[in-house]
């Protein structure tokens, strides 16, 4: 490998190079910082492609609907009709019911993991959250279609209907397989995510200022609700953000246990339809321009989640990154 | 000798304030420690709501599938339940082959692109790798959906536009392994820049004042250093992309036969699950719980494993 | 609670002993009221014993410094003091440590309320990050339930006069606390501390992160607020125990590796002519 002297664009890209190239003299070495590049721009490569090819996929069905495919609330494939508002909708519903269990039931659980259980129950429900986050979302659908539908249809649906007297959101006949199951399956399968992560910011901060607190007169409760969670807020939050953008994406599972109904629920006991959901049970037997349609969908998720997932990002940033866990 | 309160003096603030604290907080004590009480019972009974349906799926799993568990099991080919014999179903061993060759190829073009450009972000401090480490964060929590999209229009109809002309080569496993690789890219490359930096930069300026080239040092000094945390960055991105069903959903084909040829149709274990239990025969659905229970186990193997392994690396090096 | 000869003497609400034993010895801090008491005091974590034959009074409006090298329990035994170890699992505290006349272990008194009586500064700043200036000084209050914001107001400026960081901050009260230095962040501390009016102050090394103005401002502040609370000082700095204690405790590590009360004296005695002759060969720098 020939030695090149320092250029000064491998010198700016270097830290070490710029600190300390007067302390002790680097070498510079083209070889490395050639793979280097080469890997990192193949990469950048294949994730411009990626965008392109999604935008470019989408394109005939924009030049079919317009943006009536944002606002439209028909959709239907036999009839080349796309307006994926009801589509849209129940995205967000999903999500929405899935947040409202996996909000309080996550923090509180990591709240009980941190201060509460005691030492070894806490490393081994630690690792067991974890280990969990890492189970295929296809098991969680399966398990929500083959074990929790017929329960919902059985027992849930029916005794909700009946407590709630038939009122809205609560009317319509139970079904198993409806908007309520793929939130609650939506639930239980992002809960492993925000223990874990809320865990970890919680747990962050430090024992010294918990002591701090306590030494004035707090109680435990008061502890946690004025020095722990302001401390942690930016990691949960960070937490509960991730944990949307996941559900709002997550294909096969919602596939398995919504229904695929491409019309606003009436009622939480109906069946409806997610972006991912509909994208995965359509794209079978599709004519190009239905494809394009289901790419016009893809490019709404992906502008959905990758702003919730920045956001998301910028929030945990303090933390490890968990592969399991993200 | 006796202190107390001299007549005519005025009062010491100090002590009545200590005295007001003492009265308002004797006052206020019980109803505290009673909410304290209420709501650490809380989180702790949030726990519990939280681990019901957890192991509800790990019971399932193991109650409703490991019967499934034969040498048949592993070693057939899948047979449709038919009038004459409902509950035939064969094998899966296309399954597990079809996982095997996709996430084998898929690893094989992920690990080396993420590591290397892994050590790309922890060694640069250009624009560059800002924007590229955002762009990995963000490519690590896109629906998975998309890159099976991607691999559709890329690998199995082929590009077609402004005159660039790539044939497709249809339905395959090379297009699944296109898929879960660039699933599996970022997830190695931001793991495993989070090893990598930490690595103490007093090892990392020995060698170069040492007069060691950055290659050789990067080579022998700071990914051995790492290695720990490179592995555990490795095969837990490969445990995440084993159990991923979307991508490969219509680009494998889902064939029923074994298929070693990553050219032709394939099948794989999360679509198998996917197929048997959205199907209209009970035997291939209550079947499903079988191949879920053997994807789980090898998901929590590889899981549980790396991280047994990086500990006891760990271990072994001090 | 009266026996052996000791005196009680009412001050306002609280029981007040007078140890006759060392009553009317000349310069003694001991000579005067008794603010806390232990007897046959140890502290096990787990069935190990971290210190154990604490036998002391700390008399009251008088600075104690407890020394002693690594080891030797001084922390283990000031956090006693106002019952932190309840959060470790596997802390036994027995023998009694009174406050006045309350066992302060024995049922006599909640946790909670005790540590509004017997305030605690750490060895590193602890502000809560997340607070201002002024939030931070009052979370005392607060959390007891103090919600007049003239009181709170007349509490805060209390405190951080005493502490000597009014001057500083009075202008910034609701600037972040992370934005002060650590001498500055150590002192808000003291006056979260003070804010709740404690009867006793326990300081875990407090001086031992900061630099030495810091240290400096910390020790002069010791003398003036002695006329407020009782202070109880752990710390390694023999020359700092010298200047700043009133009496000293020492402790040493045993054979069976548990601290143990060593010698209790008036600083000046303990430092001129200790009765044990280990004790002089800690001060003299032999070990430790």
């Amino acid at each position: 490998m020939p030695e090149v002297p320092t250029s000064p664009s491998v010198a700016m890209s270097n830290p070490l190079l710029t600190e300390n190239s007067k302390s002790f003299s680097v070498k510079s070495d083209w070889a490395h910082w050639s793979v280097l590049y080469g890997a990192s721009g193949l990469f950048a490569l294949i994730c411009a492609v990626f965008l392109i090819s999604i935008i470019v996929s989408s394109i005939p069905a924009w030049h079919h609907s317009g943006l009536s495919i944002i606002y439209g609330r028909v959709w239907s494939q036999g009839s080349n009709s796309f307006g994926a508002l009801p589509i849209i909708a129940g995205t967000l519903a999903t999500t929405a019911i899935a947040l409202f269990f996996a909000i309080p039931i996550g923090i509180g659980s990591a709240l009980a993991i941190v201060h509460v259980v005691p030492g070894r129950l806490r490393v081994f429900l630690s690792s067991l959250v974890e280990l969990l986050a890492a189970v295929p979302s296809v098991v969680y659908g399966l398990w929500g279609l083959l074990v929790l539908a017929p329960w919902f249809e059985h027992t849930v649906e029916p005794d909700l209907a009946n407590i709630t007297g038939h009122r809205f959101p609560f009317q319509a006949p139970p079904e198993g397989v409806s908007l309520l199951l793929a939130g609650c399956v939506l639930f239980i399968m992002i809960l492993p995510m925000i223990v874990a992560l809320s865990r970890d910011a919680i747990s962050i901060v430090a024992h010294d200022q918990f002591e701090g607190a306590l030494s004035v007169g707090a109680t435990k409760w008061q502890v946690i609700r004025k020095v722990v969670l302001p401390g942690a807020r930016n990691g949960i939050v960070g937490a509960v953000t991730l944990a949307t953008a996941r559900a709002l994406g997550e294909t096969v599972a919602v596939a398995m246990v919504i229904g695929l109904n491409p019309l606003f629920p009436p009622s939480l006991f109906a069946t409806a339809s997610t972006l991912a959901s509909t994208i995965a049970l359509q794209f079978q037997d599709a004519t190009p321009l239905q494809v394009a349609a289901l790419g016009a969908l893809a490019l709404i998720l992906m502008t959905m989640t990758a702003v919730v997932n920045w956001f998301g990002r910028r929030l945990v940033r303090g933390l490890a990154f968990r592969v399991g866990v993200i | 000798m006796t202190t107390g309160v001299i007549e005519g003096l005025p009062p010491d603030p100090i002590l009545e304030r200590r005295e007001m604290v003492q009265r308002v907080a004797r006052k206020t004590l019980d109803r505290r420690i009673l909410v304290s009480k209420g709501m650490i019972g809380l989180c702790g009974i949030a726990l519990l709501v939280g681990l019901v349906p957890l192991f509800a799926i790990l019971y399932s799993l193991v109650a409703k599938g490991v019967h499934w568990w034969s040498l048949d099991f592993f070693t057939k080919t899948p047979q449709f339940p038919s009038l004459l014999d409902p509950n035939q179903i064969g094998g899966i061993s296309n399954a597990i082959v079809g996982s095997l060759v996709i996430d084998g190829i898929a690893a094989l073009f992920a690990i080396p692109i993420g590591i290397v450009a892994g050590l790309f972000l922890a060694e640069s401090t250009s624009k560059f790798a800002s924007l590229l480490r955002t762009t990995a964060e963000i490519m690590t929590g896109l629906p998975s959906i998309l890159l099976g999209i991607f691999a559709y229009q890329m690998i199995v109809i082929g590009f077609d536009q402004w005159g660039i002309k790539l044939p497709g080569i249809g339905f395959s496993g090379i297009a699944g392994s296109f898929a879960i690789g660039i699933l599996m890219i970022p997830i190695i490359m931001k793991a495993s820049e989070t090893a990598l930096r930490g690595v103490p930069n007093t090892i990392r300026e020995a060698g170069l004042a040492l007069g060691a080239r950055r290659g050789v040092v990067a080579r022998r000094v700071i990914i051995p250093t790492a290695a720990p945390g490179l592995i555990t960055a490795v095969l837990l991105a490969f445990s995440r992309a084993v159990g991923e069903t979307a991508p490969i959903l219509w680009v494998i084909g889902a064939s029923t036969v074994v298929a070693w040829n990553p050219k032709k149709e394939m099948a794989s274990m999360p679509l198998q699950i996917f197929q048997s239990a959205t199907s209209p025969y009970v035997s291939l659905r209550e079947e499903a719980w079988g191949i879920a229970l053997l994807l789980v186990v090898v998901v929590l193997i590889v899981n549980l494993g790396s991280r047994l392994f990086a500990a006891w690396l760990q271990r072994e090096r001090r | 609670m009266a026996t052996k000869g000791e005196a009680v003497v009412t001050e306002r609400s609280t029981m007040v002993t007078v140890s006759a034993e060392v009553a009317g010895q000349e310069g003694d801090p001991r000579s005067g009221q008794i603010s806390m008491r232990c007897d046959d005091v140890a502290v096990k974590f787990n069935g190990r014993t971290a210190i154990r034959d604490v036998n002391f009074d700390i008399p009251k409006n008088k600075v104690t410094a407890l020394i002693g090298p690594s080891g030797s329990g001084k922390t283990t035994l000031l956090r006693a003091m106002n019952r932190l170890h309840d959060l470790t699992k596997g802390a036994v505290v027995s023998g009694s440590i009174r406050l006045g006349d309350t066992d302060i272990y024995k049922g006599g008194i909640p946790a909670t309320l005790l540590r509004t009586r017997v305030g605690m500064v750490f060895q590193r700043p602890n502000p809560f990050p997340t607070m201002s200036i002024y939030d931070n000084v009052v979370s005392g209050l607060r959390f007891n339930g103090i919600r007049n914001r003239a009181v709170l107001q007349e509490a805060a400026e209390s405190a951080l006069i005493a502490a000597a960081l009014w001057d500083s901050v009075s202008n910034r009260m609701k600037a972040h606390a992370s934005t002060l230095s650590g001498g500055e962040q150590q002192r808000l501390c003291i006056a979260r501390a003070l804010a709740v009016e404690p009867e006793v102050l326990l300081m875990d090394e407090p001086t031992s992160s900061l630099d030495p103005i810091s240290m400096r401002l910390i020790e002069e502040l010791l003398d003036e607020l002695k006329s407020r609370v009782t202070i109880i000082i752990v710390t390694h700095n023999m020359q700092q125990a010298a200047r700043v204690s009133d009496l000293c405790a020492f402790f040493l590590m045993g054979n069976d590796r548990a601290g143990e009360q060593i010698e209790v004296a008036p600083t000046k005695k303990l430092f001129s002519e200790p009765d044990d002759p280990r004790t002089l060969d800690y001060i003299q720098g032999r070990f430790g």
